[in-house]
């Protein structure tokens, strides 16, 4: 299926019907292009050039949508999230810390999700100090926002989709898109959460 | 000279010490050592090596048509390869679309040469044993416009298109982590781990989109184009592969070069 006749709106219109070669409308001929010159490779199959609704409004709105419109995505992209049914939401922090730390996953070179590679944007634990600075500062994260169950929810909601809270955060979906499983993501929660990690020392 | 300092730095990389994490902090001794390497490389550049290769594959004739490839237009005049790099992207009439360097050399390798396209993107990048022959001749005309100022074409309607368009994909969010070239290069002073992320919005820091590309990189040590960069970019976005010498690369190194224009590109180089 082409990419141009899949580029949904934000309002649920179709924004481009069929292939737009020398419209003169560069982001139609963009999207032409790309489907012509994309291919599958490995794990990275051609329809990951699709934008679903958020990306769409994101991406139509220079990452600005108007206020409507992030309120009624972000309501969807909350309704989402899983939230553990045995209702708990920390792990092992040790484990949480070995899948943070892990850069690897959803790339043509790998086999599928690994890692949540949150090192290559956040400053975490104090021990590693070659942490990228895309996000903010994660250092002593419960022990500024609180060690209680409602920002236990928010920590693990926000590694499950960003999108819910910020609907066009550069942090990406880990949960909605299945690169971490529910134990990866108990366990980064508890790397953020629980007193004993070294996050919160 | 050159061989006791790349032994040094294999036996450096071999040990574990982390390049990627120096050179965002200069108070780090690994940081000085990167550097130190970088500027008595830079004076005795490996990337030559392949200038020289790409010379010979230049002038020699080869291919199943037994020519060479001195007849190739670049965009100043066939055979004209001196200030070619530097004006690149550029729109070409016999294919009816923007080219970037290394799309032109393919181009003609397979009209004036008679290879198949198949055959040259099959494994179009450099491995530690063996460089495809585009890359050592995209070096050997990259160097031919060292020390001039980057001034890619923005006459041709198409030219403007593809700039356009290229503007438009780098900034085009999708895949499984909804990234675009923009999440990592559309901030200023950002990183990735200690690997500093040029935004290449802005046109002081695009040209580092360009310098030192062809470069001969210290991790693996093997050399690598701007065809190369983009596509690893592009697996570290969760996309699918872009063709090799494709349309798309070719806007958004129009998008890229066009930024940086009015630099002076200094020629082939070393990166990390
Ligand atoms: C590509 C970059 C990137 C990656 C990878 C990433 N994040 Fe983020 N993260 C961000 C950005 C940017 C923000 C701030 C904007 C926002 O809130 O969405 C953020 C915000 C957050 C917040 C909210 C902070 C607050 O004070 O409200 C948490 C918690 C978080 N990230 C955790 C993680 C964890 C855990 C991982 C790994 C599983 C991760 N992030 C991976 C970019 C990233
Ligand atoms: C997930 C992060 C990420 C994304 C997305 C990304 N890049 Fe990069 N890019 C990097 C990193 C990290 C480096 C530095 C690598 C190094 O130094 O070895 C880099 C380096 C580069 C360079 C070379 C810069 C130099 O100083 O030599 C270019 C050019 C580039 N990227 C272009 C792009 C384009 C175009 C896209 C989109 C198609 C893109 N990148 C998407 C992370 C990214």
């Amino acid at each position: 299926m082409k990419l141009t006749t899949l580029a949904i709106l934000a309002g649920g219109t179709v924004l481009l019907a069929s292939c737009a070669t020398g419209t003169g409308d560069p982001r139609a001929e963009a999207l032409a292009m790309m489907d012509r010159d994309f291919h599958a490779r490995g794990i990275a199959s051609k329809d990951r050039l699709k934008e679903d609704a958020v990306m769409a409004a994101c991406n139509k709105y220079n990452d600005n949508p108007p206020a409507d419109v992030v309120a009624r995505l972000q309501k969807e992209q909350l309704a989402t999230i899983r939230y553990p049914a045995d209702g708990k939401l920390l792990g092992d922090w040790k484990a949480g810390e070995k899948v943070a730390q892990n850069g690897r996953g959803m790339a043509w070179s790998d086999k599928g999700g690994v890692g949540g590679s949150c090192y290559n944007c956040h400053q975490i634990g104090p021990a590693t100090t070659s942490f990228g600075t895309v996000g903010p500062s994660l250092y002593q994260f419960a022990k500024m926002r609180g060690f209680g169950t409602d920002i236990q929810r928010y920590a693990y909601g926000k590694i499950y989709n960003s999108k819910a809270f910020n609907l066009c955060s550069q942090m990406p979906r880990f949960g909605h898109v299945q690169a971490l499983t529910e134990q990866q993501m108990k366990d980064i929660t508890a790397l953020l959460m629980d007193p004993a990690s070294p996050v919160n020392q | 000279m050159r061989h006791a300092l790349l032994l040094g730095l294999a036996a450096a990389v071999a040990a574990g010490v982390p390049w990627t994490q120096a050179s965002a902090q200069m108070d780090d001794p690994v940081a000085a050592e990167f550097d130190k390497f970088r500027e008595v490389l830079e004076k005795d550049n490996p990337a030559e090596l392949w200038e020289v290769k790409g010379e010979q594959l230049w002038t020699t004739p080869g291919g199943p048509k037994k020519a060479s490839l001195e007849k190739c237009d670049l965009g100043l005049g066939p055979g004209v390869v001196k200030g070619a790099y530097a004006q690149m992207p550029r729109y070409f009439a016999d294919v009816d679309r923007v080219m970037d360097a290394e799309a032109r050399i393919v181009h003609c390798m397979i009209t004036l040469q008679g290879y198949e396209l198949d055959k040259l993107d099959d494994k179009p990048f450099s491995s530690a044993t063996h460089t495809p022959d585009p890359v050592s001749i995209t070096t050997y005309v990259a160097a031919q416009s060292a020390g001039m100022k980057l001034a890619p074409p923005q006459n041709h309607p198409k030219e403007k298109a593809a700039y356009a368009i290229g503007k438009e994909i780098f900034h085009y969010r999708a895949g499984s982590y909804d990234f675009s070239c923009a999440s990592c290069h559309g901030v200023d002073g950002q990183r990735i781990r200690t690997q500093p992320l040029p935004n290449f919005t802005k046109p002081e820091q695009a040209i580092r989109s360009v310098q030192g590309w062809p470069g001969y990189r210290m991790t693996g040590g093997v050399m690598h184009t701007l065809q190369w960069r983009l596509t690893d970019c592009y697996r570290q976005q969760r996309f699918p592969e872009p063709g090799y010498t494709s349309e798309t690369l070719s806007a958004l190194l129009t998008y890229l070069t066009v930024n940086a224009s009015g630099q002076v590109y200094k020629g082939p180089g070393i990166k990390r």
